[in-house]
């Protein structure tokens, strides 16, 4: 740079490209804005922060004179920092915490949801006259008290005196800001009517009124009260009284639990879980093992085939071997979800092509029988992934020196020998990190597991939902429970997403520093 | 090839390349013959599954059983039947997420490079060590941080959400500079500096150089680049199934898999022609740049 930097990047003239420059900056500080307004109001703290944050970066970068680099770095950087760098460090957090099914939230969100799920309608209670309205499309109670006050609310807001509606025969007809529905619209929304609950007040111990039949409203409460002071839940039909916990949960003196916790730091106990705990150990330790031998066997089994074509094919007097190149990389073009979608149907025990046509009506169980679907899984990735080795496998093979092959010749070096000592030397060296990433692509390779046989066949005797042909990254997507089949555990799909990336982290690692001692031998 | 050599003209002279020994079809083999017979394996190998697809889509029968006969009939039935679902959305959708990350990636990826390429400021060396240490770290790894990422995104501003497309895009945008930059930083290095130093005496800006210069001479790789994006996003599974709830914004990945995983049987037809429309775009491109994207792979990209 022989030229000051400034050059330019402050300019005050009012080119075409500052005017679209200033145009962009605008509209993203009034999307900013939007953004910051909006997590103000939705209490979101953190959310508001970064936003700020990533406003006022962005503000410097563009207008000051001395973020010149930042100004190219800055869109990409926020991405980045947001979709990948913030989500690797919650994953982070979330492997430490007991996040999932039953520890949704946090701790007041927890007591809120218990003390609405144990509300009942207290016996005895008085009952209101009550008229169903409407805001917009949120629906509400309008009951007017004993004491002659008429009183409204929604499900987000608690029930609060309003003045100036009027009222026949104990029954509001009408109300400013609200609009009274018509018999006919409440019955249209009949469900709704019945399942909303309107808090009487801030306080959930002071529960809420419901209606069954739209015309009277009951004071329905909580069985249990919680206690702020002493931090305890008391169930008052039965007096127990409940604590909190470790776990996050509120316990009986019994060790009983109630159903609804909030989610807590854990420390390693998902690791623990994982590695220890006898629902999850046993088929960890398979997968695991599985895992490996998949994406070892994978890497293997294409490169010897892509490379066995690259030499078939690597003779200059051989006719139609662009024909034949073309072609054979067919597989590769294919985004590998269709492949692997297509192969599930050819390998179908009863209707398939396989089974039908090329083993003549042979009802094989490619996919449910643990070692054929092994086998399937194998045999459909080497389709998948040889076109790939193969074109590497060629490109390798076009750029080895001919000079060194010239010299092996005149030495008097054969087919095999020259092959041996020189041809595959050279060869591992320049694929050889395409290797390692093929290897951590295969270790994660997700798609082709769970479309072709969606890990099954299942383990006879795991309680979860896991089978023999599962691999890390699509166990993680079982225990998550994001596909609703199990009980939702965000924690522990957390602590085993690190697992796996400590496992291909490693591995690149120690192959990478390899690869270059390779090289510098070579 | 050889063996068409009329025997009857032995003495024909001598050229470089000519064999010193008679043509024995035995030798033939050994030097060629093996390699059609090896050729003509992989294309029925690599083939065999393609014409099946191409065949049970044509099949009028749409099912599983009714495909197993190739091209035993051929009609339009399956891809007019098409019609009648979800499938155009899906790859409406499908093209406007790949395409939309395609070009960021390349934009923000490019941007980025050109920086790290052509400033010294502090924190360069940091910010490059990160970005390989990063990169090792697949996002889809992080699917479940990211599907809670953007429920409490989704409280905020709704449409960064759960089930927005927009949502999906800038996930994917998210990944960008990390797979990416490190690709195009060696393309840059090798743009010569001086032509943009050059320019600079001539009075032109950063953003020209930038805009008119750099991005002009790194085509090839910008193209390698944008295609790999496309064709990855067009395949990626995971992050849109746990992302994309309602059906009018899934992807096709979702979809497809959809119809497969619920009844393999009755819908095999329909996923069979929806298979091959799908594959069409992806498969043009990639026979179409082919050249590019073998010099791209080489550089370690892997496609997904």
């Amino acid at each position: 740079m022989s030229l000051p930097a400034t050059r330019g990047s402050g300019r005050t003239g009012w080119s075409p490209g500052f005017l679209v420059k200033l145009a962009l900056i605008a509209l993203v500080d009034a999307l900013g804005v939007y953004a910051v307004l909006a997590a103000w109001s939705a209490e979101s703290w953190g959310l508001l922060a970064a936003m700020v944050a990533l406003l006022l970066a962005a503000n410097w970068a563009y207008f000051s004179k001395r973020a010149l680099p930042w100004k190219y770095i800055l869109p990409g950087l926020a991405f980045l920092l947001v979709y990948q760098v913030y989500v690797v460090a919650y994953t982070g957090y979330v492997a430490f915490t007991n996040y999932g099914d039953g520890h949704n939230s946090t701790k007041e969100q927890a007591i809120e949801a218990l003390l609405v799920q144990n509300e009942r309608r207290v016996e005895g209670s008085p009952s209101s006259p009550l008229t169903v309205v409407a805001q917009g499309d949120t629906l509400g109670f309008a009951v007017v008290s004993p004491e002659g006050v008429v009183e409204a609310g929604t499900a987000d807001e608690p029930l609060a005196a309003v003045d100036g509606a009027s009222v026949e025969a104990d029954r509001v007809t009408a109300l400013p800001g609200y609009e009274v529905l018509e018999y006919a619209a409440v019955l249209e929304r009949q469900q709704e009517v019945t399942d909303l609950r309107v808090p009487v007040s801030e306080d959930p111990n002071d529960g809420s009124i419901r209606t069954q039949d739209a015309r009277t409203g009951y004071v329905f409460t909580s069985t249990l009260t919680y206690d702020a002071a002493s931090d305890t839940m008391t169930d008052t039909t039965t007096g127990v009284t409940y604590t909190p916990n470790d776990d996050g949960q509120f316990e009986a003196a019994d060790g009983s639990t109630l159903p609804v916790g909030w989610r807590v730091l854990v420390g390693l106990d998902n690791f623990v879980t994982a590695f220890g705990d006898e629902r999850y150990a046993g088929p960890f330790g398979k997968i695991l093992l599985w895992t490996f031998a998949f994406a070892v066997i994978s890497v293997a089994s294409t490169f010897l085939l892509g490379l066995f074509l690259a030499i078939a094919f690597n003779d200059a007097r051989l006719r139609g071997r662009r024909v034949y190149r073309t072609l054979v990389i067919l597989p590769y073009a294919i985004p590998g979800f269709l492949a692997a979608l297509l192969w599930s149907g050819l390998l179908n025990r009863s209707y398939g092509f396989v089974n039908q046509v090329l083993f003549g009506g042979a009802e094989i169980p490619w996919l449910t029988d643990p070692l054929l679907a092994k086998l399937a899984v194998l045999g459909v990735n080497l389709w998948l992934g040889f076109p790939y080795m193969f074109l590497i496998c060629t490109g390798a093979l076009q750029s080895l020196p001919g000079d060194v092959l010239e010299a092996a010749k005149i030495d008097g070096a054969g087919r095999w020998r020259t092959w041996r000592s020189i041809t595959l030397p050279l060869l591992l060296v320049a694929t050889a990190p395409l290797l390692i990433s093929s290897f951590a692509f295969n270790f994660n390779n997700f798609t082709l597991i769970y479309m072709l046989t969606g890990g099954g066949p299942r383990f006879d005797d795991a309680s979860v939902p896991l089978g023999h042909t599962d691999i890390l990254i699509s166990m993680v997507y079982s225990v998550s429970g994001l596909d609703g089949t199990a009980a939702k555990d965000y924690g522990l799909a957390s602590a085993l997403s690190i697992v796996i990336f400590l496992v291909v982290a490693t591995i690149s690692a120690v192959a990478f520093r390899r690869t270059r001692s390779l090289e510098e031998i070579a | 090839m050889s063996t068409t050599i009329p025997p009857a003209r032995p003495a024909a002279p001598p050229r470089r390349t000519a064999l010193p020994r008679r043509v024995t079809p035995a030798r033939w083999f050994s030097d060629l013959g093996w390699r059609h017979l090896v050729g003509v394996l992989a294309i029925v190998y690599a083939g065999f599954p393609l014409v099946y697809v191409v065949s049970a889509s044509l099949a009028d029968a749409g099912t599983l059983t009714g495909s197993n006969e190739l091209f035993a009939s051929v009609s339009g039935a399956n891809y007019v039947a098409l019609g009648g679902t979800k499938f155009w959305t899906w790859m409406g959708n499908t093209l406007v997420v790949a395409v939309a990350t395609g070009a960021g990636t390349v934009l923000m990826g490019a941007a980025a490079a050109y920086a790290f390429s052509r400033f010294r400021f502090s924190g360069r060396r940091v910010g490059l060590t990160a970005l390989l240490v990063i990169q090792m770290f697949p996002q889809m790894l992080a699917f479940v941080a990211i599907f809670l990422l953007c429920i409490s995104l989704g409280n905020v501003v709704p449409v960064l959400g759960l089930d927005s497309k927009l949502s999906l895009i800038c996930v994917y945008l998210g990944g960008a500079l990390g797979v990416n930059t490190f690709l195009m930083y060696g393309f840059f290095n090798t743009v010569p500096r001086e032509i943009d130093e050059a320019a600079k005496i001539d009075g032109a800006s950063h953003a020209q150089i930038y805009w008119t210069i750099v991005l002009r001479l790194t085509a090839p790789i910008l193209a390698v680049v944008g295609l790999l994006s496309f064709i990855a996003t067009f395949g990626e599974f995971i992050i849109a199934r746990v992302l994309l709830q309602s059906e009018e914004n899934w992807t096709i990945a979702v979809g497809l898999y959809g119809w497969v995983s619920s009844l393999q049987e009755a819908n095999w037809g329909l996923f069979t022609a929806g298979a091959v429309v799908s594959a069409l775009p992806v498969l043009a491109l990639f026979l179409f740049l082919q050249k590019y994207i073998v010099g791209g792979l080489t550089a370690g990209s892997v496609k997904g």
